[in-house]
Order: structure tokens, then sequence, then C-alpha cells
């Protein structure tokens, strides 16, 4: 099958400054992608020329075979903006009737969206009286309308409480299964850990790193951590046998190397009964971030 | 077309909440009201009908009025969604540029036109009740309203695309009140200076109705001016109203509103979110 988003060579310049320099990314449909990065990285503006908001300098973006911001692209993409806002006049109800009706949907489905993000309760109430966690689901509310093929969310779970956030990835997943595509930036990096396909890293405009997170793993090749928690009084037995551990609250810390990590594990159960518990971290999402970008930096 | 009449709907409920609807309400009514009573004084020694010289009274006040409601609605309309991050959201939805104008228009105009009728209305009823014989000025009284709300619609236009020019409210506000000033008290006053200066030369004979037909609001005057053969009861400006024909004023007054609106879809087109 085609991917629905296909971006080759993508240039935008503003001027002197160049806020993307040659991306190219493609996503599949059902694919969910996390767009990652700093402030002022290019996500932003990555997503507008996506939407066809602005145009890009040079490079090629085709979406569902349609240019960016043709109707036909604008039928098959929804999008939730960065602190997403309405009309504080308008309450929630008024508000999704309106974007229904602009996709020619029914506007009667209007209150059915807002149960889905559980707004229900505050429907008629206007959108200025809304905290900035309702607002941000009125936006999510607005990027269900329809059956869009790529979804773009410029950081969608910002303002929202964890079970919040939850329950929206829970719907993005029902998404996805649909078929629907799926671009999201995000700096909850925790949570897009869990619940994305791939990942893109985005440094100054350019992309460092693309893949799912083994493969980036596999790619950053950074230190494993081992936490070693011994038995009663034989904390020092295991800290020689174990040299470069160091004691933190009477666990071990220790890190190795990808390529050595199944040779200090056997070298821990060696040890036996002298370890009460083992806990092997990889690295975080937050380490390989940081590695990617610092990395593009130099 | 139901995504610029579902615009349309969702401005005209903004406005009614933002109590537009009620200020041009109040502002037409009240106005014509005063004007009815107070302006058909004078009528006996001129030999027309109340309503017809009501009509001369309610020209000079939709001059003012009419363009500063129309701007005061539409000033916002663009700049506002700039500056409350509602534009992007927008654009990226399947709806043209220019259906988002056209929804706007229509929920604005309507708010002017009911401002008009109800102005209108009351300033005929008053003035029938005092003088049965004015039925004879209804005709002068439905060019106005009409005529009226073109003019509104061109400054519509005109306010959108200052909206759209100006990044913030405040700033397309200012232009607004800028441009009305300019077109409705200003304009006038340099050409009478001009006139005065010229005494009777090239510039009062060639460029002078030029300049009047130039104007929107000028030829709107105009064009009800001569339309009613009220002139007499007109000062200022408006006495030129003689010398132009009335196909030039008309041709002004239907030209302006489309001119305004394409001015305003080339700038807001050029409106980067």
């Amino acid at each position: 099958m085609t991917s629905t988003l296909t971006i080759s060579e993508l240039t935008k310049r503003f001027g002197e400054v160049a806020a993307l320099t040659g991306v190219s990314l493609s996503v599949a449909p059902g694919e969910r992608v996390a767009l990652l990065g700093h402030n002022g990285a290019g996500k932003s503006t990555l997503m507008k020329i996506i939407l066809g908001l602005i145009p890009a300098t040079s490079g090629a973006v085709t979406i569902c075979d349609a240019a960016p911001g043709s109707p036909a692209a604008r039928r098959a993409v929804a999008y939730l903006p960065e602190n997403a806002a309405f009309h504080p006049a308008l309450t929630g109800l008024e508000e999704i009737r309106h974007y229904l009706a602009l996709r020619g949907e029914s506007p009667a489905l209007a209150m059915g969206l807002l149960e889905k993000v559980g707004l229900a309760q505050a429907a008629r109430r206007r959108i200025g009286t809304y905290s900035k966690g309702m607002r941000q689901r009125v936006g999510l509310a607005q990027a269900l309308i329809g059956h869009p093929r790529l979804l773009v969310l410029d950081e969608p779970t910002s303002g929202l409480d964890p079970v919040s956030r939850r329950e929206f990835y829970a719907l993005l997943d029902a998404l996805a299964a649909q078929g629907a595509s799926i671009l999201l930036s995000s700096h909850a990096l925790t949570e897009v850990e869990a619940r994305t396909d791939r990942i893109v890293i985005l440094s100054k405009g350019r992309m460092v790193a693309e893949g799912s997170l083994p493969e980036l793993r596999r790619r950053a090749d950074l230190p494993v951590a081992l936490h070693v928690t011994a038995r009663n009084g034989y904390a020092p037995d295991i800290a020689k046998a174990l040299p470069g551990a160091i004691l933190v609250d009477g666990a071990l810390h220790l890190t190795c190397p990808q390529a050595e990590k199944l040779q200090t594990l056997g070298r821990i159960a060696g040890l036996g009964d002298k370890v009460a518990d083992l806990e092997v971290l990889p690295p975080s999402l937050e380490d390989l971030y940081a590695h990617f970008s610092q990395g593009a930096a130099q | 077309m139901i995504r610029i009449l579902s615009t349309a709907r969702t401005e005209f409920r903004i406005a009614l909440r933002n109590r537009w609807v009620a200020i041009a309400l109040v502002l037409m009514g009240v106005f014509s009201l005063v004007l009815a009573l107070a302006g058909s004084a004078p009528t006996g020694g001129l030999g027309v009908d109340r309503l017809s010289v009501t009509v001369a009274s309610l020209t000079s006040l939709s001059v003012y009025l009419i363009p500063l409601l129309a701007l005061l609605m539409s000033f916002d309309a663009i700049a506002g969604e700039t500056e409350r991050g509602t534009l992007p959201l927008l654009l990226a939805y399947p709806i043209a540029r220019w259906e988002i104008l056209l929804g706007k228009l229509l929920a604005h105009l309507a708010i002017l036109t009911l401002a008009v009728l109800l102005g209108h209305g009351l300033a005929a009823a008053v003035t029938f009740w005092s003088d049965p014989t004015a039925v004879k000025g209804l005709p002068a009284l439905w060019r106005l309203s009409w005529s009226s709300i073109l003019l509104g619609a061109t400054f519509l236009g005109a306010g959108y695309a200052l909206s759209s020019l100006s990044r913030r409210p405040s700033g397309a506000a200012g232009l607004a009140i800028g441009l009305w000033l300019g077109l409705v008290v200003l304009y006038d006053l340099a050409l009478l200076s001009a006139i005065v200066a010229d005494n009777g030369g090239w510039f009062t004979t060639d460029v002078f109705p030029i300049t009047l037909l130039a104007n929107p609001a000028d030829a709107f005057r105009l064009f009800n001016l001569t339309a009613s053969g009220a002139t007499a009861a007109a000062a200022g400006v408006g006495g030129a109203a003689d010398a132009i024909p009335l196909w030039q004023s008309l041709a002004s007054v239907l030209v302006w509103p489309f001119a305004a609106l394409a001015l305003a879809a080339a700038a807001f087109r050029k409106v980067t979110p």
C-alpha cells in the first residue's frame, strides 16, 4: 500500500534562516510517528508545510497523492494546533457543530464527539470559561471529525492530566487501527515511547535520527544501566566482584556497553544467593534524544 | 454552500453575544427616530412630502453611521482570528478563503440590514403618523435602504482588507477609524477647500465630479439625493448632485461593494498563518 504522507528533500528557509533542511519522511497508513525536537527544531514548521499553511522553499510533499493545501489534501488531513484556541463567545457544542459542517458532516454528531473526549458536561458552556485542558479536548474532538487519513497533532497532550493522556492515546490507537496515519510532536518523551511505532528526531531543521525505539537504541549504542540489590551484608562482596559499581541507597549501580550486557549479567548470576534483585535499564528515550540531538550539534 | 452558511451562522452568533447586533440596532433606531421627529419640521416651504425630506436627512445619517458600523464589525474579522490563534486550524479545514470571507460578510450584512430596516421602518412609521401623504416618499426610502446595505458591504469589504493587512486587531481598529475619518469626514472637507481655492476653474468642472464618484460614501449620498430630487434639502458637497448624471453615481454604488470585496479577498490571500 502506498504511504499516506510522503516528504522528500524538504527545505524551508525564512530569509537567511534555514528552518528545515533536506527532510525526507514517509508515513504509512495506520502508522504512528512521533516528531521530537527542541523548541525551534522545525517541528511546527514541518507540520504547517504538510497542512499547506506555508509553502516549502524546495522539495516535495504529497498527502494521499494530493498537494498540501489542496481541497483533497485538506479533506484527508485533521489538525490539532499547539495550544488549540477557539472563539471564547461560542460554546463547545456550537464550535464542534460548525467544524462538522465545514467537513460536510452532520452537526448532530457533535455531542457524540464531545462525549468521546469527556466534555459532554461542559458542552453548552462558553469556551471562554474552559480551562486549558478543556480547550485541548475541544481541539481533539474536532480532529476526530470524519475519517481523516492523516492526523497532524502538535503537542496534543499538553495541558492534559495523566488519565486523559491515556484516554487520548487509546483514541489514537483506535484511529490507527482503522488505517489512519498519525504524526504527532511531543515533549513528553515517556508517553511517546510506549505509544508510537516510529520516532523522528529533528535538530536545527535536520532529521538526525529516524526509526523504531529498538532500532534507535541499537544505533546509539548507549551503555545499559544495571541495578543490583544485595542480600543483607553482601554488598561489599558484590562490589568487589563488579568493578566500577557504586553503592546508592543499598543498591549497586553499574553501567556497561550494549555488547557486554550478557557477559555482565552472567557474572552477576554467578554471584548466586548474594544477589536479592536485579534490574536492567535500557537507555531511555530521553538518553537517546539527548545523544542524537547533541550529535547533530557538534 | 453549507460551509458558507455555517460560517455565517457562527459569525452572527458571535456578533449577537458581543452585543454588535444590539449596538447596531439601537444606534440606527435611535438616530433615525430623532431625525424623523425633528428633521421633518421645516417641510412646509419646500412643497415636498415629509418622508422625502426625512430621507434626505437619513441619507446624511447613513453616510456617517453605516460605514462606521461596518468597519467596527469587520476590523476584527481576520486580525482577531490571527491573534486568537484560530486561523491556522480554520485554514487547515476544507474551506476556501473566499468562502470564509463570504460567510463573515453574510452575517455582518444581515446585521446591517436588520439595523437599516429597523431605523428606516421607525422613521417611516413616525412620518406616516404625522403626514398621510408621505407615501410619495416611499420609493426614495426603499432606494436609500438598499443603497445603504450596498454601502455597508463596501465598508465591510474594506474592513476585511484592513484586518488582513494588519496583524493585530488594535492595528486594524486604528486603520479602520483612519479610513472612516478619511473617506467620510476629511475627504469632503478637502474637496470643499479645493473648490474654494479653485474658484470655479478646471478642478471644479473636471476633477471634482470624478473625486465624488471615486469615494463610495460620496457616491452613495450623490445617488440618493439625485434620484429623489432632494438636492434642495441637502447642503455641502451633496449640493453638487445636479451636476453628475444619475447612472454614474448608481454605477459607483453598485461597483464599489465588489471592488472592496475583491480587495479583501486579495489581502486575505496574502495572510500566512
